[in-house]
């Protein structure tokens, strides 16, 4: 009976108190020492568990640069695999501190989800990917195709949106992960996958004749591809969103993880701010000076983190396009520090 | 010992007990504490989520229901389209888990009672294959078991241009299995007619023959009476007006098998998987049942000069439904429950559709798990009603 009058408490308690959780993501980080970052459950480039056990992939190190900055370091992540129609409940229920998951920027998802995204980590478009021998060239030849894709994305709602305008026909075989996608298609359940075109890339990469298939050129959509944290924790939204410009700035500085310790003694006062040897930029985002210094000196800058995942030289092997620096006309483009 | 003394003892005791010592008055005081806190303790969880969800700016309530999905789902019971509403993608679901859940049910039970009757023949091949169906596939996850079928089985089919063929009229491919449909002519309505006639009669003899046998103890045939009234009338009248049906034959168009009934591989896979695992469990439940009606009722039955069947259809199974019916009713539920696991691959049941994609798509993750549990609570509690109230019609009913 005592005990049960103890849980009880217990449980009563966590249930009026619970109203405080979410306020300081910083502080909780700090306290538990790692951060809870959210992934796909395996999206070459992207997100994927090597040979080793190891997270790698664009949106990982994302995570990790953030963990350098918050904690100091990198290697601080526990990350948690999410499907995508898990993502956004796992975020809001406060399970992980942030999403870095191809996870799209659209109003409704900054709105009535209540979530943040903090800038983008990647300009993506959805594609269209065939077998060659389907014989098929253009997406407007897909009248009456079946068309694999996963549940719960943006994906799903542009094909419709792209059969409907172009007064097509489609069956819709809609799965849980992108494993499950690229299976169905594979065996022949469907026509069509569709996704975002760096994930085609991706998935291609593990299909079992890589060459077999053809990406059609229509792009259907805009996918502006960033990480995501929950709203009213302006603090942590700050940290997130310039741990990803201070990646990009240091590749427009020229700044990269092998040349950062030079970088310190620099000259150039706009990459003095941005390693923390002048100004106070870490203070204002309620961490340590060093900041920035620790992302990029730990996780590169944003072409190293690029080319390291994605790049040509990578299996999905995915040119920068509009990722490029806008100075190199790409769309890739962050605030200033100072 | 004596009366009187009792009496006393009890008077004088509740003359001294204090409010708060009265056993009625404690027991009273307790309840109401117990539900008072049971109902501020959720009223806390709720409110507390609520104001949660308001704080990080998640949008509350039902405004979404009336809004456009703007998705696709691969199969509906009801006519939809991306333009419909969120609403609707509920009905798509719910349609589809009732769907499943109906066809599993049905199948689960003739399979069941088979393999159940079948594991307490005498016949040994029989009584072993029976066994070991049962045997395995109890002990095999059920999630396992619909991987299986799905991607072992249904996933190896050939792509629609070389797809399985039963005389260029039945087609099976990795898409699903195309049927032809039969598409009444003119005419037609006179043969249905005759069909719902025939019901109509049938129930009237049924009702004759019953009262006749409990009068005069005379028999009719009355099942094979029924059999040919129903399958006879309709016929013969369909070949007077002339066989007024064409039959809708699938046929490769484009990508697809277009026309005739398409059944998808998902609904496929699922349905198998889910009738041959529960019929394992009814199986059993049906075994049990049997065994537990006493052998002396068999012998009473064959004494009174009943052969084998009749014996086993007025004695043996009537008893043996009492027995039956509780557990099997669990098993309904199960199977209604486990159709859930549709999810895994890609069956667009309720909560794959409205548990998945419309709370994703929405984020009002409470009341769209709200509603799901509500519909599965409603729906337990259907199954459970249905087969009380079939439970107290096969109960003893005492003369
Ligand atoms: N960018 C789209 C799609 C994101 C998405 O989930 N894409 C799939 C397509 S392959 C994926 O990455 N899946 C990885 C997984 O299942 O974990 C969105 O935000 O809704």
């Amino acid at each position: 009976m005592k005990r049960a009058i103890t849980i009880a408490t217990g449980v009563a308690t966590a249930a009026l108190f619970a109203t405080s959780a979410y306020a300081g993501t910083l502080q909780e980080v700090q306290k538990r020492g790692t951060l809870s970052c959210g992934v796909s459950t395996g999206l070459p480039g992207f997100s994927e568990l090597d040979s080793h056990g190891n997270m790698t992939g664009l949106d990982a190190d994302v995570c990790r640069a953030v963990a350098a900055a918050v904690l100091g370091d990198a290697s601080k992540v526990s990350f948690k695999p999410l499907t995508a129609k898990e993502r956004f409940t796992a975020l809001s229920s406060g399970e992980i501190d942030m999403l870095s998951r191809n996870t799209t920027w659209t109003l409704t998802r900054d709105t009535s989800l209540g979530l943040n995204f903090t800038g983008v980590s990647y300009y993506d478009g959805q594609g269209f990917m065939v077998k060659k021998d389907l014989g098929v060239n253009s997406a407007k030849d897909l009248d009456g195709a079946t068309v694999c894709l996963q549940a719960g994305t943006t994906t799903e709602l542009n094909v419709s949106d792209y059969f409907r305008e172009h007064g097509m026909k489609y069956t819709l075989v809609a799965v849980e992960t992108s494993s499950a996608s690229r299976s169905a298609f594979d065996s022949g359940r469907c026509d069509v996958l569709t996704t975002d075109r760096s994930q085609l890339a991706a998935l291609r990469t593990k299909m079992a004749d890589p060459s077999s298939v053809v990406v059609l050129p229509e792009i259907i959509s805009k996918e502006p591809l960033g990480p995501v944290v929950r709203q009213g924790d302006d603090q942590w939204f700050n940290i997130v969103k310039w741990t990803l410009y201070a990646l990009i700035n240091a590749e427009e500085m020229g700044v990269t993880s092998a040349t950062e310790d030079a970088a310190k003694t620099d000259n150039n006062p706009g990459i003095k701010r941005l390693v923390g040897t002048e100004g106070d930029m870490g203070t204002k985002l309620g961490l340590s000076a060093d900041w920035a210094y620790n992302a990029i000196k730990q996780v590169g800058n944003y072409s190293e983190v690029f080319e390291r995942n994605v790049g040509v030289n990578t299996p999905v092997g995915l040119a920068r396009g509009q990722n490029a620096l806008w100075t190199d006309g790409g769309l890739q483009y962050a605030p200033p520090v100072r | 010992m004596s009366q009187t003394d009792h009496t006393d003892q009890a008077q004088s005791a509740s003359a001294k007990t204090v409010i708060w010592n009265d056993p009625t008055f404690r027991s009273i005081v307790s309840q109401v504490l117990a539900a008072g806190v049971l109902v501020w303790f959720f009223y806390t969880i709720f409110s507390n989520t609520l104001s949660n969800m308001e704080r990080q700016g998640i949008t509350t309530g039902f405004a979404f229901w009336n809004s456009t999905a703007g998705y696709g789902i691969l199969m509906s019971l009801i006519d939809y389209d991306s333009t419909d509403t969120y609403g609707r993608t509920f009905f798509v679901g719910l349609l589809n888990t009732v769907l499943i859940s109906v066809l599993g049910i049905f199948f689960a039970t003739i399979i069941g009672f088979i393999v159940g009757v079948a594991r307490l023949s005498k016949n040994w091949p029989i009584a072993k294959i029976a066994t070991v169906y049962v045997e395995t596939l109890r002990n095999i996850p059920l999630l396992l078991q619909i991987l299986f079928w799905y991607n072992a089985v249904l996933r190896t089919l050939p792509h629609p241009r070389d797809s399985l063929t039963l005389g260029e009229s039945i087609f099976l491919n990795s898409r699903g299995l195309y049927l032809p449909s039969p598409v009444p002519g003119l005419g037609f309505g006179f043969v249905s007619s005759a069909f719902y006639l025939a019901v109509v009669v049938v129930f009237i003899m049924v009702r004759w023959a019953n009262k006749r046998q409990e009068e005069t103890g005379q028999q009719f045939p009355s099942f094979w009476a029924s059999v040919g009234l129903l399958i006879a009338f309709p016929g013969v009248v369909f070949l007077i007006m002339g066989a007024p049906m064409t039959l809708d034959y699938p046929a490769l168009k484009g990508f697809n098998f277009q026309g005739g009934i398409g059944i998808i591989p998902e609904l496929l896979a699922l349905l198998w998987a889910l009738t041959f695992y529960t019929a394992t469990f009814i199986a059993e439940i049906v075994r049990a049942g049997i065994l537990g009606v006493s052998h002396g009722q068999t012998e009473a039955a064959h004494a009174l000069g009943l052969r084998n069947g009749p014996t086993l259809r007025l004695v043996v199974i009537p008893q043996a439904m009492r027995i039956i019916i509780p557990p099997l009713t669990s098993q309904y539920l199960n199977l209604a429950k486990n159709s859930s696991l549709a999810t895994a691959i890609g069956y667009p049941d309720l909560v794959a559709v409205f548990m998945g994609t419309t709370l994703n798509q929405t984020g009002q993750a409470v009341e769209i798990v709200g509603i799901t549990m509500a519909v599965y609570l409603v729906m337990s509690l259907a199954i459970s009603g249905l087969m009380n109230w079939f439970n107290k019609r096969m109960a003893l009913s005492e003369r």
